[in-house]
């Protein structure tokens, strides 16, 4: 096996090549070529960590500007229905305002209309009174042929009346 | 590299030779290795996209990959050693992806070298425990509230184990590599030898062709595997000598 023949020089020179070999990529990588990378995984991280950060903060935002529109929405909804109560009650409150100026004004009226048959009714009885006095007189005379005292007629047909 | 005359001829495809002086074919892979990894770093992450290309994806999932290992392994202090597990992590990886290209050497197959990259990490991991902890650190090999009286077994067993890093870490990724591209060495030979037999040989060949074939996805995987269990181990490692347990 070749890797075990130590006592070939070459042996010796490849382990001095590879220190030397290892050594400078050593110093090439840690000099030159990570730190660019770091630098640039690092902006990267920094970047996407602010876009994140501006996207929520727009999606706040809109959160905000979304409760916004629901709370006006809501005061726009009451504000309409109270409007309607509002109206609904001021028609109904006019509503029975009229019915009972109606009423009133009928109640008034029948009263008229009743005092005033009582009225005519009282004349009617009076006149009645008299009629019957002047035909009993007439009709006295006409049988009888005397003309009685209007005293006694009254008093005569008073008692009729009241049989 | 292919079987030559009719023999199995497993082994030649790990010879070290030198190519100028002291620089051998293991060295040039190596070489080929950082360049990679340099340029797939630099020039992958040139743009600096906010939304990266294929390139740059690719440079900056091999960064989070390796660092989300240090994190979650070390912890955040742990960062300061990211360059190094990263260095390690990248090396091994494209040492052994390279090995799989045919005529490629696999310096990641020699156990000097797996060795040399153990001490490397051991030397490391005991400095950063005795520069955190000072003489604390020896307190390391012997438990707190373990009995006094058991401490002539348990101090020689916990050092021999702090040592025994080294081997294992070096000896797993080594015979790995090399049992893997021994099998698919010996397979190939087969489908060379068993294809020079006429047309039944032919037939016959297929089998270890498709054998080889699975062999090949299946070294993919240990190629990213060890690489992965070397800087996983590593990050451990460094994890107990920052916290001690």
């Amino acid at each position: 096996m070749p890797q075990l023949e130590f006592g070939n020089p070459l042996i010796l020179s490849q382990v001095f090549w590879l220190l030397v070999i290892f050594g400078a990529l050593y110093v090439i990588l840690s000099k030159v070529a990570l730190p660019p990378v770091a630098s640039v995984l690092e902006e990267r991280a920094a970047k996407i960590a602010a876009d994140l950060e501006r996207a929520r903060a727009l999606k706040d935002e809109a959160d905000r500007a979304m409760a916004e529109a629901e709370r006006a929405q809501a005061k726009a909804r009451a504000e309409a229905q109270a409007a309607i109560r509002a109206a609904i009650e001021r028609a109904k409150a006019d509503g029975s305002k009229a019915q009972a100026d109606q009423a009133a004004r009928l109640a008034k009226q029948i009263a008229e209309a009743e005092a005033r048959i009582a009225e005519a009714r009282a004349k009617a009885e009076a006149a009645i009174g008299e009629v019957a006095v002047a035909a009993a007189q007439a009709a006295t005379a006409r049988l009888i042929g005397i003309s009685p005292d209007l005293a006694r007629v009254q008093a005569a047909v008073a008692e009729v009346a009241r049989s | 590299m292919a079987a030559e005359g009719k023999t199995i001829d497993a082994l030649s495809q790990f010879a070290l030779s030198p190519i100028v002086a002291g620089f051998t074919n293991s060295n040039l892979f190596m070489l080929v290795a950082a360049g990679a990894i340099s340029a797939l770093m630099i020039l992958g992450m040139k743009p600096r996209a906010m939304v990266p290309g294929r390139l740059q994806s690719l440079a900056e999932v091999a960064y989070e990959f390796v660092a989300g290992m240090v994190k979650e392994q070390v912890g955040k202090e742990g960062m300061r050693y990211f360059p190094f597990v990263f260095t390690l992590f990248m090396f091994i990886l494209f040492g052994n992806l390279l090995g799989m290209l045919p005529y490629a050497f696999t310096f990641t197959s020699h156990i000097a070298v797996t060795v040399t990259l153990a001490l490397i990490v051991f030397i490391l991991v005991t400095a950063v425990a005795i520069a955190i902890h000072g003489m604390r650190f020896f307190g390391y090999f012997f438990p707190e509230g373990a009995p006094v009286a058991l401490a002539p077994i348990i101090i020689p067993v916990e050092i021999i184990s702090y040592f025994s890093r080294v081997v294992s870490l070096s000896v797993r990724l080594f015979a790995n590599m090399v049992a893997g591209h021994v099998m698919l060495k010996v397979f190939a030979t087969f489908v060379v030898l068993l294809g020079g037999l006429g047309s039944l040989g032919v037939l016959g060949a297929l089998a270890p062709l498709a054998l080889n074939v699975a062999l090949v996805a299946f070294e993919f995987l240990v190629a990213f595997l060890q690489a992965y269990v070397f800087a996983i181990l590593t990050c451990i490692y460094l994890h107990d000598a920052v916290h001690l347990h």
